[in-house]
């Protein structure tokens, strides 16, 4: 199986939430994804780097990274997905889970 | 003057056949296996309405490869008349001319065939029936002339046990037959005595004893494993935002794995919600395994079946407080009684859907597959005939806001027909979408109308990982689009969400987020599931439960 990997800057202006530490969630199992999310400065940006099996949804991924980048109002992150045919709504539910696992 | 007029010629008709029979039929109605060409080619003739037995759990089979082994020259051009077409032979008749016509419910794994077959021109489609206008039309214009009709047992006068699985058998039967028309039924077994007399044998014509058991399938099986997350996410919602809000207490689920994890989440999160002994006392359902823990741990009184469940017949046995058993402790099951409890009876009905239009229209139907609906839209819909008041029902009524646009100043109640969807389901398709796939499907199959499971008027409740849109507080077309919108997500559809007028929706409580309602979302994990596995199932029921082989993974 050919993996895509897709690349996004994500940036919401009332960015204030940021990860203390690395953290790892979720497993690549069929229809779901696992994420890492870490601490990167990166001048209030949020980094994502998505693998995946499947191409042509890189508008849907956008659109789910700035509305999980804009509703956390996240900032100076490198989020890393491998992603195996997850649909936004487990991809929203998997990034908000490791940021909550982040917070922790 | 008055003409002279014979006035049975049904019934002369049926004897005239019956004769030509004769030679076939043994004592007790007997027909031996090698004989059932001969007699359905007695018994049939062309153009003649045929029902052959096909439900969810119990199929005419044998009789059905007979019906495909009749000369052509002396059996052709059937009409057949049965609620489901789920067999490879079901389809076979109409590739080989010897059917014509068919009126049905329920397509299943043959949906693609029917359609093909009807651009081809070799199936004329009469309509796509739910079960229950079906089983009307049976007694109006659609009564079968000779039924196939599948049974468990006979004795040896005849007399059929259907047990477990009963399913359309009475329905069939009663048509049939008093109509003077003709029925012949394949038995797994003949025996000396049944538990007990489903069909009595005066109602039967032949009686064979099938060279193998009929197929049946364990259509209702959900392995909890399979249960994700996010299903877990909607089953919160349902359960706080529509059975803990309306005080559900008498339902129909549907099979999917949605209506699974709020089964298997009564126990727990149910629990919770201080829910039991208010929702889920009564219900209309198979016996799904996934129902265990919740009957179990005494959430319910009492589940009437459409059709029994591979791996079941123990455990159902086993509590006769919940479901409705025989003198000889067996489960009776029946399919145009519980369609008529789901369609007047319960406050719910809660279900997927394949897909969703802006007006809130829902259909499973896709492009190339007349699959029909089964029973979904008799329990999905608000029955207008209804005349007795629940809390849930009358809730329901009271809040939608163009009651006095119908009635005036008069109180009346609705129906809860909740669709619960992923925005996004298998292969990121959309579950919102502008237009149907029903659309292309009447278009390509050369339908009249297009096959709608659920008419937006209906759908009271659309459920998503967005949050819950309440249709039934919606009062306008405006509004509803707005509400549906709102919960699209990130589909086409949903990304028309004006935030403003979703803001205005939340606040009027027409629209509610996972944070309105006070779900959180990080809960939404496995840990939620009473029973993790198919074999936490067999456990919660004390080893009553046997799941067939395939869902034996330990």
């Amino acid at each position: 199986m050919a993996l895509n990997t897709l690349e996004f800057e994500v940036k919401t202006p009332d960015a204030a939430v940021a990860v203390a530490k690395p953290v790892h969630f979720g497993v690549v199992g069929s229809g779901d994804l696992e994420v890492l999310m870490s601490p990167l400065a990166s001048g209030g940006a949020v980094k994502v780097k998505v693998v995946t099996p499947v191409t042509g949804f890189d508008a849907l991924w956008q659109r789910v990274l700035e509305a999980f980048v804009g509703s956390a109002k996240l900032r100076d992150v490198s989020i890393e997905i491998n992603d195996n045919n997850a649909t936004p709504a487990v991809v929203t539910l998997r990034l908000r889970q490791a940021l909550a696992e982040a917070a922790a | 003057m008055k003409t002279q007029r014979t006035w049975d010629t049904l019934a002369a008709d049926t004897a005239e056949r019956m004769a030509a029979a004769d030679k076939f039929i043994g004592k007790g109605k007997r027909v031996e296996a090698k004989d059932v060409v001969g007699l359905l080619e007695a018994v049939i003739r062309p153009g003649d309405r045929v029902n052959i037995e096909g439900n969810n759990q119990k199929q005419a089979d044998f009789l059905a490869e007979c019906l495909l082994k009749v000369d052509k020259s002396k059996v052709h051009d059937l009409h057949m008349v049965q609620s489901a077409v789920p067999l490879a032979a079901h389809l076979d008749l109409f590739e080989q001319g010897i059917a014509k016509k068919l009126d049905f419910a329920f397509g299943g794994p043959q949906a693609g065939r029917v359609a093909k077959f009807i651009r081809e021109g070799k199936l004329e489609l009469g309509a796509i029936h739910t079960y229950l206008e079906l089983f009307g039309r049976y007694f109006l214009d659609l009564t079968p002339k000779v039924s196939l009709i599948c049974a468990y047992e006979a004795d040896r006068e005849g007399n059929l046990y259907t047990g477990f699985n009963t399913e359309d058998t009475p329905v069939i039967v009663e048509a049939t037959k008093f109509r003077q028309g003709i029925v012949i039924a394949q038995v797994n077994k003949i025996v000396d005595k049944l538990p007990r007399i489903d069909i009595p044998s005066g109602w039967i014509d032949a009686v064979v004893e099938s060279p193998k058991p009929f197929f049946i399938e364990p259509l209702f099986t959900r392995d909890p494993a399979l249960i994700t997350d996010n299903q877990i996410l909607l089953a919160m919602l349902a359960l706080k935002g529509i059975y803990a809000e309306y005080s559900v207490s008498s339902m129909n689920h549907g099979i999917g794995f949605l209506t699974s994890a709020i089964e298997l989440m009564l126990p727990t999160y149910g629990e919770e919600l201080k829910l039991k002994g208010k929702c889920c006392t009564h219900m209309i359902l198979n016996p799904h395994p996934t129902m265990i823990p919740a009957i179990e741990e005494g959430w319910v009184d009492t589940i009437h079946c459409f059709g029994g469940e591979l791996g079941m017949e123990k455990y159902v046995a086993a509590r006769p407080d919940v479901f409705f058993i025989g003198p000889d402790g067996t489960l009776r099951s029946n399919r145009a009684f519980a369609q008529t409890a789901g369609h007047y009876a319960v406050d719910m009905f809660i279900g997927g859907t394949l897909q969703i239009d802006p007006y809130g229209n829902s259909s499973t139907a896709t492009a190339n597959r007349v699959a029909g609906f089964g029973g979904a839209p008799n329990m999905g819909c608000d029955p207008k005939g209804r005349r007795h008041s629940t809390e849930a029902w009358l809730k329901c009524g009271q809040e939608l806001p163009s009651m006095y646009e119908q009635i005036g100043q008069m109180q009346r109640g609705k129906r809860l027909v909740v669709q619960g969807v992923e925005t996004f389901g298998e292969g990121r398709e959309p579950a919102f979408v502008e237009e149907l796939d029903a659309l292309k499907l009447a278009k390509n199959a050369g339908l009249e109308l297009p096959p709608v499971m659920i008419y937006g008027d209906d759908v009271t409740h659309i459920i998503t990982e967005e949050g819950i849109a309440y249709l039934s507080r919606c009062g306008s077309m405006e509004t509803r689009m707005a509400a549906i919108r709102a919960v699209a997500g990130y589909t086409e559809i949903g990304l028309k969400a004006k935030p403003e007028e979703t803001r205005r929706l939340r606040d009027a409580k027409i629209v509610m987020t996972p944070e309105d309602l006070g779900v959180d979302r990080d809960r939404a994990s496995r840990d939620l599931l009473a029973a993790k596995s198919m074999k936490d199932l067999v456990t919660w029921s004390g080893g009553l439960y046997e799941p067939p082989a395939r869902f034996r993974n330990w």
